[in-house]
């Protein structure tokens, strides 16, 4: 059995084993260790990669996302296990809340890997759209009133995204069928790419405008943001790290393996306007909606926005070095957010507020874990030598380089994005103390933001010659 | 049969279909609302097992199976029944009046038509009608989404989006995974409708109206 298998096969039977297992305890271990094992599985596919069927495939892009899709999963698992035992123990959650959630976490896994795996679009589809039960189901998980409303918001707006880009889909498969002729291969992205060109143009550029929207609206673009701050906010936190860190990325893996398709057309109407108006528009207001936020959560998770937008910039703008920056701020990104939500989790539960007006001196009262927020807001607000700097430099470098003119707006969101989070930062972390410092946490909890901030300093300061060929040849694939 | 006469007939039942959806625009109380989406359940139903018996594509009996026990009996009846058991609200609070929203949807129609059309030329006749049918349905499904306040009529309209997707999905020959996209749109609707909504909805609210649901604290955007 190859190993692609395992990485689906895995999450999908611990699902099942969690949601059979109710001892907290068990279930946790069970989680992390699956988690663990799909990240192993994972690495295989870097080793050694399966041949593609109509079903399923491994590529150079696709492979890299599969791996920090896993990583991400498994470490999140382990924050999650002290964030879940805690909560538990202060009773916010029952028993039968926390085996759903389990299970939910895995299976939410499953869909993601699915997502990026697959190689039959209609496929993708379906995963995306299940990776979407799960996150609703897990959002409304407290019951209270704010969860079902962020919960019911996000489904309503993200079924109706998905029910678009199905029927985008249905589009893109109307576009290959009089050339490849009815069948699982006109819907199969390694043989639809190879045919494009003799696709009807103008029935690609309607599927496209459909799939924008569609998967659009699950990235978080604006204007059809509406339903992520929610969903961030209300749910458990290590929720609000995957969502993050995994499924926006997901979303917009599967607009780019569209965007290829119209790119390999040549004929159809160029994604890369549309995409970089999005993503401008999406940088700017979250840039300035960030100065009004008073929930911890809902300030980053705003942030997500800002970012997906300059990721969707960068491959709007195309060509090889923007794709490069496009890549590398997905996967620092990821990185950073997750560990942020880490932290963020950490420090609601310590301090019993979400309201950043409630939370001060963090590096007083705690000094590890607030030196370590700061450090991690510092990389997702883009101050070297961290990751996120150098692909955000990157990307305005590059746009620069073609087109002076649209750098400015960026320049400017960037900065004026800057200066929210350390605003907001800057209180939270110093300042007179307002938690106890007898309220503690266990120091393993805070494992899984120094792994993610270690390797995204590394980045900023060394990526390694393989990585870089990697991202280049990606980059280049994608046009 | 002739080719013309079973064009003819796919175009019939896709009308039919479009036409429940002009009529969910104007229903004034949700029974009727939810009467109209099980006839237009039933429509799309028989619209599936035609594409199937022209197609000669037997799977589509069961996307027809499907929309006609799930969505033309089954999610009628249990939304009625949770109706009638939590004491919503019998009428349909609109945003729009009915003679605008009308007038939009017809808007939608015309705009669909001079869409598709052109874009699909190289489509056979029946792909093409009815893939301007079908994206009809799926604008009047989010024009009455949008244009109702109420959470069981805002489901029914997402249904009812979905149903030009499924029309859409069986008109194009030999389309993959209909049967199972059309599996999955359910599950998503019955999990999330009946496991987690209704019942939780009304725990916290007094009711399922949504202008509840604008009140999440300081983010209106």
């Amino acid at each position: 059995m190859s190993a692609h298998l395992f990485v689906l096969g895995l999450p999908l039977l611990s699902s099942v084993v969690l949601a059979l297992v109710s001892s907290l305890t068990t279930s946790t271990l069970v989680n992390v260790a699956g988690t663990f094992l799909t990240f192993l599985a994972s690495i295989a596919l870097l080793i050694h990669r399966p041949e593609p069927s109509l079903w399923l495939f491994i590529d150079d892009f696709n492979v890299s996302l599969v791996v920090l899709t896993a990583f991400v999963g498994f470490t999140t698992s382990v924050f999650s296990a002290g964030y879940i035992s805690r909560e538990r123990k202060e009773g916010h959650l029952t028993r039968r809340h926390l085996r759903f959630y389990h299970a939910m976490y895995q299976a939410f896994l499953f869909t993601m890997l699915l997502a990026l795996m697959a190689n039959n679009l209609g496929l993708m589809w379906v995963a995306i759209e299940a990776a979407t039960l799960t996150t609703v189901l897990m959002v409304s998980l407290y019951r209270t009133r704010e969860a079902i409303e962020a919960a019911w918001k996000y489904f309503i707006l993200c079924s109706v995204g998905i029910a678009l880009a199905l029927f985008g889909t249905i589009l893109v498969y109307l576009a290959a069928q009089p050339v490849m002729g009815p069948g699982p291969e006109a819907m199969a992205w390694t043989h639809v790419i190879k045919s494009s060109a003799a696709f009807e143009p103008a029935l690609l550029s309607l599927a496209f405008v459909f799939l924008l929207v569609g998967y659009g609206t699950k990235v978080g673009l604006a204007p059809l943001h509406a339903w992520l701050p929610d969903a961030h906010a209300e749910g458990p936190t290590p929720i609000s790290a995957v969502l993050s860190g995994l499924l926006l990325n997901v979303a917009l893996y599967a607009l780019l393996r569209f965007k290829m398709i119209l790119a390999a057309n040549g004929a159809a109407l160029a994604p890369g306007p549309l995409m970089v108006a999005m993503g401008l528009s999406s940088l700017g207001l979250a840039a300035f909606m960030l100065y009004k936020r008073d929930d911890i959560k809902r300030l980053f998770a705003f942030s997500s926005i800002e970012h997906m937008g300059i990721i969707t910039f960068a491959f709007g703008m195309g060509g090889a070095l923007s794709n490069f920056a496009g890549l590398l701020h997905m996967t620092m990104h990821s990185l950073t957010k997750s560990a942020i939500f880490f932290a963020v989790g950490i420090i609601s539960q310590i301090s019993g507020t979400k309201n950043i007006a409630n939370i001060r001196g963090i590096a007083t009262s705690h000094p590890v874990l607030g030196w370590s927020f700061l450090i991690a807001v510092a990389a997702i607000a883009g101050l070297p030598p961290m990751g996120v700097f150098m692909s955000e430099f990157l990307v305005v470098s590059s746009t620069f380089a073609r087109q002076p003119l649209l750098a400015i707006p960026v320049m400017a969101g960037l900065l004026i994005a800057f200066g929210a989070l350390i605003w907001k930062t800057q209180n939270m972390v110093f300042s007179k103390p307002s938690i106890e410092a007898s309220q503690t946490y266990a120091p393993w909890a805070l494992a899984p933001m120094f792994a993610h901030l270690a390797l995204v300093i590394l980045a900023g300061i060394w990526l390694p010659e393989p990585l870089v060929a990697w991202f280049k040849a990606v980059a280049g694939m994608l046009g | 049969m002739t080719i013309a006469l079973q064009y003819d007939t796919a175009h019939l039942i896709g009308a039919m279909v479009l036409l429940f959806g002009f009529q969910l625009l104007y229903q004034r109380r949700i029974k009727a609302v939810l009467s109209t989406f099980a006839l237009q359940a039933g429509a799309l139903s028989l619209a599936a097992a035609w594409q199937a018996y022209i197609q000669n594509a037997p799977h589509l009996y069961v996307t027809a199976a499907i929309a006609l026990v799930f969505k033309a009996f089954f999610v009628p009846f249990a939304l009625n029944w949770l109706v009638k058991r939590l004491g919503i609200h019998r009428s349909v609070e609109t945003a729009l009046g009915v003679g605008p929203t009308m007038l939009i949807g017809v808007v939608l129609v015309a705009l669909s038509i001079m869409l598709v059309l052109p874009v699909t030329q190289g489509a056979s006749a029946l792909t093409r009608e009815n893939l301007a049918l079908a994206m009809s349905v799926v604008l009047l499904g989010l024009l009455m989404m949008i244009t109702r306040h109420n959470a069981v009529t805002q489901v029914v309209g997402f249904m009812a989006l979905e149903n030009g997707l499924i029309l859409a999905a069986v008109g194009v020959k030999g389309m993959p995974l209909v049967v199972e996209m059309s599996v999955a749109f359910s599950v998503l609707v019955a999990m999330i409708l009946f496991g987690i909504f209704f019942f939780r909805i009304r725990e916290r609210f007094d009711s399922l109206e949504l202008h509840y649901l604008e009140t999440v604290r300081g983010d209106r955007l």
